[in-house]
């Protein structure tokens, strides 16, 4: 089984990603997704830098996948997205269906994990569109996986996003310059200031959500490190790891570990906030089962 | 000039009739099961009242659509399949589906049936809704409830295929379709089960003067005495950021474009839906004797369209919360 590092999902310091793709590159992931996928107005790296970063990590031995915005809404969103979609180097993550007219049938893509795969006619349908891999949705679980594993289309990897926030929410809304008070055409960056995004709690101050501009994530962590034995009996090829402002690299290790056989180092400690993992056991997502 | 055709909700068959009778061009209903987003106890259609409620509304000249807009999981498409069968062989005007292997289904197995791309699709631009054109020949697009005037007026320049917009009633402030929130709080979502913030992991505690709305134990609002205590809609109660305690998401208002008819009209707006299958016939018979009477007005005289006080207090009185607004389709709300 290869691990798979997912896009950045917050905003960063120009600084702060170069500063952490070199640690990527030396990092034991197999494949790196790049790119912005959240706001078009987040501008530290330009299309031009994330190419530039995609030939360095590629020169480094990772295979290098350029994802698509979630959410596309502009005529400014769909011009970055041709230009991803052409970009003749990389293999580009379509992360809805615009991005899907301009890759099938063109290029092999990889089916991300917002473009709602969630039974085996429509995992049939995308291998036909030149889909080779795609991610499964985030709230599916182990028992729906096992089912449209059983009739995988011939030449499909199957990828599970394994750690991280996740991702659970797009609005046109921007959540973060909201509780801010500011207009989300001049946002002033503020998600700068949040590199594992802003806490909303329950009134009586229980971790619930976080707020990441117009992504709403969980609180907690989905964290698959536990069920990585699971994870081979079901035949996945990749599992996804989703950055975190710190201990990212020494996540990776401990799920290298895991995926070798061997015990790897405890996450306690390295998460950003406690575990959970009840969407893989067909529960809430927010539970956790040990 | 093209005047919008309006599309009514039909929780059951006393809705549709009143939809009907009370002006809609089109009413939306679902089965009793989970292949439509509206998947409540005591809401939606079996065979025989599906089949009457056809006959009344093509008695009356209007027609019928069928949302089986959730996603079947893993090997379970049978039953959907079966369900856009029915809605063939039942004559139905066209199903609004969500789930591309369903529409490849309903395109190869039935040619004639007309399809809608629902909201659940997450379209929001013209290059996917296109492709679902190319791909399965869709007769109309719901735009999710997340573009300004201005992008949906880009959409509709860009693609042959009819556009229609939310034009009244709850809310969605996520992009429909790709929300998981529900499922994260309860393990049920619209996407899987075809609910949002199910009734069944809803629990009130009165502590003293206070009353707790907890979605499966989270404490989504807590209402003070005299307070209006709403449905308990996770995206909808208030949290604390920091140190501010706000509706952090939304406010528990509703959509009322109707100020905006003209603008809709004048982009090529070719309907207007009405949200709410899991209203009240009293909801669906004003709303919809509402907005019938302001698209006529419009028809009759563009130039002259205001919207009328007894629309706007006949919508206000039934809208959730008490309090609506533009959404998205003003660029400040975003």
């Amino acid at each position: 089984m290869k691990l798979s590092l997912g896009p950045v999902l917050y905003y960063w310091t120009r600084e702060a990603l170069l500063e952490f793709y070199a640690g990527v590159a030396d990092s034991g992931v197999d494949i790196v997704y790049l790119g912005e996928v959240v706001c078009s107005r987040r501008h530290n790296l330009r299309l031009d830098d994330w190419l530039g970063l995609a030939r360095d990590l590629a020169a480094s031995g990772k295979q290098v996948v350029l994802s698509s915005q979630a959410l596309i809404e502009s005529e400014s969103d769909l011009k970055t997205l041709r230009r991803i979609a052409a970009n003749g180097d990389f293999t580009v993550e379509a992360n809805e269906m615009g991005a899907v007219r301009l890759l099938a049938g063109r290029v092999p893509f990889i089916a991300g994990p917002h473009l709602n795969i969630y039974n085996n006619e429509t995992l049939a349908w995308f291998a036909e569109l030149g889909a080779t891999r795609f991610v499964l949705p985030l709230e599916l679980s182990r028992d729906v996986l096992r089912e449209l594993q059983a009739a995988r289309p011939a030449g499909m990897q199957t990828e599970v996003f394994a750690y991280g926030r996740m991702p659970l929410a797009f609005s046109a809304r921007c959540f973060t310059a909201r509780h801010y008070n500011l207009p989300k055409d001049d946002c002033q960056f503020r998600c700068l200031d949040d590199a594992d995004g802003l806490a909303l709690q329950t009134r009586e101050k229980a971790a619930f959500l976080t707020l990441n501009g117009i992504q709403t994530q969980s609180a907690l962590v989905y964290d698959l490190s536990d069920a990585i034995g699971q994870l081979r009996d079901l035949e996945i090829d990749v599992a996804r790891i989703s950055p975190q402002s710190h201990n990212t690299l020494a996540i990776i290790d401990s799920f290298r570990e895991r995926c070798a056989g061997r015990t790897g180092a405890s996450l306690e400690g390295l998460r950003v906030a406690p575990p959970c993992n009840g969407y893989w056991y067909g529960v809430p997502g927010m539970e956790y089962r040990t | 000039m093209s005047i919008p055709e309006l599309v009514c909700p039909a929780g059951n068959l006393p809705s549709l009739k009143t939809a009907v009778d009370n002006g809609a061009d089109w009413v939306y209903m679902g089965l009793k099961d989970e292949t439509n987003a509206r998947n409540f106890a005591g809401l939606n259609f079996d065979a025989a009242s599906a089949s009457e409620g056809l006959r009344y509304a093509h008695a009356a000249g209007a027609k019928m659509l069928l949302a089986i807009n959730t996603f079947p999981q893993g090997q379970a498409s049978k039953r959907w399949q079966r369900a856009i069968d029915s809605a063939a062989g039942l004559g139905i005007d066209a199903v609004i589906l969500a789930d591309a292997g369903l529409m490849r289904y309903a395109a190869e197995r039935h040619p004639n049936l007309r399809l809608h791309l629902s909201v659940q699709t997450s379209a929001t631009n013209y290059e996917a809704i296109n492709f679902y054109h190319e791909r399965f020949g869709i007769s109309r697009a719901v735009l999710p409830r997340v573009l300004s005037l201005a992008q949906v007026a880009d959409v509709i320049k860009n693609t042959p295929v009819p556009i229609e917009v939310f034009g009244f009633g709850s809310l969605c402030v996520m992009v429909e379709g790709r929300c998981a929130l529900s499922s994260y709080v309860t393990g049920e979502s619209p996407n899987t089960r075809g609910v949002c913030s199910p009734a069944k992991a809803v629990r009130w505690e009165k502590h003293g003067d206070t009353l707790d709305a907890r979605l499966n134990g989270v404490l989504i609002d807590r209402f003070a005495a005299g307070e209006n205590a709403g449905y308990p809609t996770l995206c909808k109660g208030r949290f604390q950021v920091e140190d501010e305690t706000y509706y952090a998401i939304e406010e528990p208002s509703s959509l009322n474009a109707m100020e905006l008819l003209p603008e809709l009209a004048k982009i090529g707006v070719a309907a207007i839906k009405i949200e709410g299958r899991q209203r009240s016939p009293a909801y669906v018979a004003a709303v919809t004797r509402i907005w019938r009477a302001a698209i006529d007005a419009y028809a009759t005289n563009p130039a002259r369209f205001s919207v009328q006080p007894d629309w706007a207090s006949g919508l206000a009185r039934v809208a959730e919360g008490q309090q609506h607004t533009l959404g998205a389709y003003h660029r400040k709300w975003k």
